[in-house]
């Protein structure tokens, strides 16, 4: 049993079909490089996954346990489930140490002392921690990017989403936070992420997904998707990456 | 490549330089304005000094004016000057020395024109007042209704004061639990959703002056104990029903204006509903809900002049009775000076407000 099932999931915005029945497993320690123009369901699929996102079709299991429907304690289940979002999001009129405690404090019941502790080691980890008391309008897109990670890891969530994370940094910024991502998976985080960043995805992940209009074309090992593609359309869309210089 | 490129060379042909901008005109212009505004002060002036019967406050006054109306001759002049190098560089070929004194003179003659006009709008003003032999002043302004009205005015404004604080105090509780009401997810909620959203279209659609009028008078009737209250305390009420509907409104689009992925990012935490509301929502909504509560806080206490209608002694009702007493309207002044004194200072403090937001974001 795989540790998340994605299976069969669909989801329309009315009647625009967003994703048309995508199943995946995502074993532990695995990372699942989703890829795919813009408009393919990526960020979608992703936010089905801890339910900012309704499905209309199929379910989601997290270790045998279905997450989608009702009756779900979805306040739970995003505790487990971390995501780190394209656009930060992260609370403005929080300063970087309060931003990261937050959540451990006033979901996870931690004392504010130890909170704090864990949140400065995080924030050390990441190179952030001269920035703690900063506010996040004071900070470049990569930091503020660095800080997004260390708040969703103070929960300990046993999963990652990472829903394009570098999209919106400035390409010298976009190293930097690669960088977490990559140790984060060095350390065995189960992840899922949707990115651009194809040689990444080829050097990170176990697996990756093709998304095409809502449905997965191919899916399999980096080297196999990335050199040789079976479908035309999976061969097409890597062909305009490299022309673009991304890959 | 294809024979059509994104640009056509043809298209891209040398500009020719352009001119200076004619100043003289303008100059001419911003000259005829300023004798006008002379003119006139020097009349009002004159009338002012008439009417108070040539003492020294009114000549000291009148002097001052006219001295002011004739500073727009200056930059004026600058102007002319600015025209005279114009041509002159213009003469030597200098084109772009000849574009910069052009600019200067322009600008100065722009000036001249500027405080000439407001010249001509103060001298208008005082004319205006003292026309007549000073039957505008003698209506709205008389130093000694003033006196006399002063005392019990003020009595009556304290009237105002509370019951424009009280009134609000209760319009921010009773606005919440409209707000809260008009929120409510879900089919559970739906209801009760309508019946807020009714309430504040209801109570927003009815002019203030009516409601203080059905209140006031209706709700001694309807409801017999009230009749013993002090009937300042029905103002109150009807101000409140009146205006909670508005600040239910700010609440609701202050909490609107919050960007959907700041709640996306706190229930993704594991925050839930209440705890993103208490948490990220309002903090963040708050500071921009406070210019437009103050708004409507300096609405309010201009709004209860309304309740004169019902014969509460606040300062308009005071000032009417001091109006029919001395055949003059100038008491009511008083009433008006009162309210601008007090409103003023939030207005501008308002707009410090909204002004350092805005900088704020700019900056960040």
């Amino acid at each position: 049993m795989a540790f998340l099932e994605i299976r069969d999931v669909r989801k329309s915005y009315g009647h625009t079909e967003v994703l048309k029945g995508v199943s995946i497993d995502v074993n532990r320690h695995e990372v699942i490089c989703l890829i795919g123009a813009s408009g393919s369901g990526k960020s979608t699929l992703l936010r089905c996954v801890n339910q900012l996102e309704e499905v209309n079709g199929g379910e989601i299991l997290i270790e045998g346990d279905t997450v989608t429907g009702a009756g779900v304690d979805l306040n739970r289940l995003r505790r487990d489930v971390g995501i780190v979002f394209q656009s930060y999001n992260l609370f403005p009129h929080m300063s970087v140490l309060k931003n990261v405690m937050l959540a451990p404090t006033m979901v996870g019941g931690v004392d504010s002392k130890v909170a704090r502790e864990k949140a400065m080691a995080l924030l050390e980890s990441v190179g952030m921690a001269e920035k703690a008391n900063a506010y996040p309008d004071n900070l470049s897109g990569g930091q503020q990017q660095r800080v997004a990670i260390v708040r969703a890891l103070a929960m300990e969530p046993r999963i990652m989403l990472l829903d394009e994370i570098t999209a919106a940094l400035d390409p010298e910024l976009v190293g930097d936070v690669l960088e977490i991502v990559r140790e984060l998976a060095n350390d065995g985080l189960t992840m899922l992420l949707a990115t651009h960043e194809m040689g990444f995805a080829k050097e990170v992940a176990s697996k990756v997904c093709f998304l095409e209009q809502g449905s997965i074309l191919e899916m399999g090992p980096p080297k196999e998707i990335f050199e040789n593609p079976r479908e035309e359309r999976t061969q097409q869309f890597l062909s305009r990456v490299v022309k673009s210089g991304r890959l | 490549m294809s024979s059509h490129t994104l640009v056509r060379g043809d298209v891209q042909s040398a500009p020719e330089p352009s001119p200076p901008q004619k100043v003289a005109n303008l100059a001419v212009i911003a000259l005829v304005v300023d004798i006008v505004g002379i003119a006139l002060v020097l009349y009002g002036a004159k009338l002012l000094r008439d009417y108070n019967h040539g003492n020294v406050l009114s000549t000291v006054v009148a002097v001052i004016l006219v001295l002011a109306s004739l500073y727009p001759l200056w930059p004026t002049f600058q102007g002319f000057s600015g025209a005279a190098k114009r041509a002159r560089l213009l003469g030597e070929n200098q084109l772009v020395a000849a574009r910069r004194a052009a600019a200067r003179g322009r600008e100065d003659a722009s000036i001249g024109l500027g405080y000439g006009v407001a010249a001509i709008i103060v001298g208008c003003l005082l004319w205006l007042a003292l026309t007549n032999s000073g039957a505008v002043a003698d209506t709205f302004f008389r130093v000694d209704a003033w006196r006399q009205s002063f005392n019990e005015a003020i009595q009556g404004f304290w009237i105002n004061v509370w019951v424009a604080v009280v009134s609000f105090v209760l319009v921010l509780i009773f606005g919440l639990g409209l707000a809260v009401m008009r929120m409510l997810p879900g089919r559970a909620g739906a209801p009760l959703r309508l019946i807020a959203t009714i309430y504040c279209d209801v109570f927003r659609a009815i002019p203030a002056i009516v409601t203080v009028l059905l209140v006031v008078f209706g709700v001694p009737l309807a409801f017999t104990f009230t009749q013993t209250w002090n009937s300042a305390y029905l103002g109150v009420l009807a101000l409140t029903l009146t205006y909670s509907a508005y600040v239910a409104e700010v609440y609701r689009a202050g909490l609107a204006s919050i960007h959907p992925s700041q709640s996306a990012a706190a229930r993704s935490l594991g925050l839930g509903y209440a705890q993103t509301l208490r948490a990220v929502l309002v903090p963040q909504a708050v500071r921009r809900m406070i210019p437009p509560l103050l708004n409507d806080f300096i609405s309010l206490q201009k709004d209860t002049a309304l309740l004169s209608i019902a014969a509460i002694p606040e300062v308009l009702t005071v000032t009417k009775l001091w109006e029919s007493k001395l055949f003059t309207l100038a008491p009511v002044t008083l009433a008006a000076v009162f309210f601008i004194i007090i409103t003023i200072p939030q207005a501008r403090f308002v707009d410090y407000l909204v002004n350092r937001d805005a900088a704020k974001r700019a900056g960040g």
